[in-house]
């Protein structure tokens, strides 16, 4: 009884829990398989950079259209998450700069732009909201995007695994063969910011990319394969969406910190418990004859 | 299998304006089996890059007598590739088969069987389900041989492919390579190891940013040709003049 109490009536009792839950759970389904992509391409920083990068284009979103919402802001952040990254692509092609020292300096000057601008119309609570999220403002509207987000992120994944993975794996090999890899890192960047954008209405642009990160590294530690790391970490972030929304609701914390945090914790037990974490190596056990 | 001449016309490649390969002229003959030899900071592998299209000249041209990006099989050196990547052997050869799947074609059981028939003519029966992670150097390298084998190219070119390997491997790649040469595939290897170049390789290009000389392996690798490629500077000379041999050529 008191298990019910605790797990599920908050869901049954409040639409804006419901809504919120349904949204993590997408959320987690195309956030974490896109970051354990994003990690195994070593671009954990640019998922990070991306992810202040799209806050000044929610900002603007956000005076047009006059408060929160999502598709104004989520719009308005897409294009300037791709924006950062099309420029860092460019500036790392045509300079003597790392493509992670342009990401660096164009998500400083963004994510400064974009605190200015929020902070010249709204309030300071509006610029908490788009920091750090609110599920209570999930309405019907947003969960559709948010669902729309993730569905297209899973087919385009399935579509474009092969290649993708191989551009990670050897990029010369794909050069060589004709395969146009720098088209499906592009396609791979526009994935990473449609999920950082789904991302920020339940838990704000600094901790949307933490959906993609802490599950991708939990997945690292469990799974050999490339498709068990996508299962793990899909499942990791949706339960850490799940676990994490009931804890913000009996504790009265807010949700996007409470959710990363669950999420933190999931990866600490990993690193203690999992097949390639350290009780693993303390625990001493006979080799095998061969 | 009828190839074409694969041309080097005063080729110079430079970075930052010094050449790495500076006017080189010369041709790999088709279905020959060529070795690029020579001391390092060569340009040995600057050539391959410019052949496989990935550095432009400075000067010069490139015949590649019509062939295009899928008639070659190119083997960078090892330290390009990740190879904790969470990849199975058998994922890794059959990329080797992007000619047939493309980026989103399936893969049939020709294909698979050719793959493991790839992977049994490197030794490494069975391997298919291991991650490329737990693979020793020689056997990962064994491994993109296979992929290469998968590529069935008309040209391949292949950059160090025995650094840093044990002797066993490096025999049995070696009769691989020999294997392409009988099938009547244009072969072009990086190699130092000048005795193995005399063993096995028929051609061989002397390079020493110039080639110093491009022809049957014991005529190009004779003691006054080595001694010349030994005593190129390896050092720039931050104070060079611009380059007129060109220029004077044509006068």
């Amino acid at each position: 009884m008191s298990l019910y109490v605790w797990l599920v009536e908050p869901f049954v009792n409040y639409g804006f829990m419901r809504r919120a839950l349904v949204a993590s759970l997408a959320l987690g389904l195309g956030a974490g398989p896109v970051g354990v992509l994003l990690m195994l391409r070593r671009m954990s920083l640019a998922g990070d950079a991306l992810s202040h990068a799209v806050l000044p284009g929610a900002a603007i979103g956000f005076l047009i259209a006059g408060g929160l919402s999502l598709p104004a802001m989520g719009l308005g952040g897409l294009i300037a998450g791709l924006s950062v990254a099309l420029l860092s692509g460019l500036v790392s092609r045509t300079t003597n700069l790392k493509e992670d020292a342009s990401f660096a300096s164009f998500y400083l000057t963004s994510l400064a732009l974009g605190v200015l601008i929020v902070s010249l119309r709204g309030s300071n609570i509006d610029l908490l909201h788009v920091l750090f999220g609110t599920i209570l403002a999930i309405d019907p509207e947003a969960l559709t995007l948010v669902g729309i987000i993730t569905s297209v992120t899973l087919i385009t994944l399935a579509l474009v695994y092969r290649p993708l993975v191989a551009e990670c794996f050897d990029p010369g090999f794909l050069r060589a063969v004709g395969g146009r890899g720098p088209l499906y890192h592009l396609v791979f960047l526009f994935l990473v910011v449609i999920n950082l954008v789904a991302g920020f209405q339940t838990l704000g642009t600094l901790m949307a990319v933490g959906m993609m990160m802490l599950p991708a590294a939990v997945s690292q530690l469990w799974a050999r394969t490339l498709p068990g790391m996508v299962v793990v970490a899909a499942v990791t972030a949706a339960f850490s969406g799940f676990i994490g929304l009931i804890a913000s609701y009996h504790l009265r914390f807010a949700s996007g910190p409470t959710i990363i945090l669950t999420a933190s914790l999931i990866y600490c037990v990993s690193l203690l418990a999992g097949p390639s974490g350290a009780l693993r190596r303390l625990i001493k056990r006979p080799h095998l004859a061969g | 299998m009828s190839l074409p001449a694969i041309r080097f016309d005063d080729v110079t490649v430079a970075y930052n304006r010094h050449p790495a390969i500076h006017h080189v002229s010369g041709a790999f003959a088709p279905g020959s089996l060529t070795a690029v030899a020579g001391p390092n900071g060569a340009g040995k592998s600057t050539l391959l890059k410019t052949l496989m299209g990935e550095l432009s000249q400075a000067e010069g041209h490139v015949d590649r007598g019509g062939l295009r990006g899928r008639d070659f099989g190119y083997l960078p050196q090892a330290a390009d590739i990740d190879r904790h990547f969470p990849l199975t052997v058998a994922d890794t050869v059959l990329l080797g088969g992007w000619h047939r799947t493309g980026a989103f074609g399936g893969v049939g059981r020709d294909l698979a069987g050719t793959a493991r028939r790839a992977l049994s003519a490197v030794g490494l029966e069975g391997f298919e389900h291991r991650h490329i992670g737990a693979l020793s150097a020689g056997q990962f390298q064994r491994v993109l041989f296979a992929r290469l084998l998968l590529q069935d190219a008309r040209v391949i070119v292949l950059d160090e492919p025995f650094t840093a390997i044990d002797e066993r491997t490096t025999g049995d790649l070696l009769r691989l390579i020999r294997r392409w040469h009988g099938e009547g595939r244009t072969v072009i290897a990086v190699l130092h190891d000048f005795d193995q170049v005399r063993a096995h390789f028929p051609s061989a290009l002397l390079l020493a940013r110039e080639a110093i000389a491009w022809g049957d392996t014991e005529t190009a690798l004779s003691p006054e040709n080595l001694l010349r490629a030994r005593a190129m500077a390896e050092k720039w000379d931050d104070d060079a003049a611009p380059c007129v041999v060109a220029r004077e050529a044509a006068a």
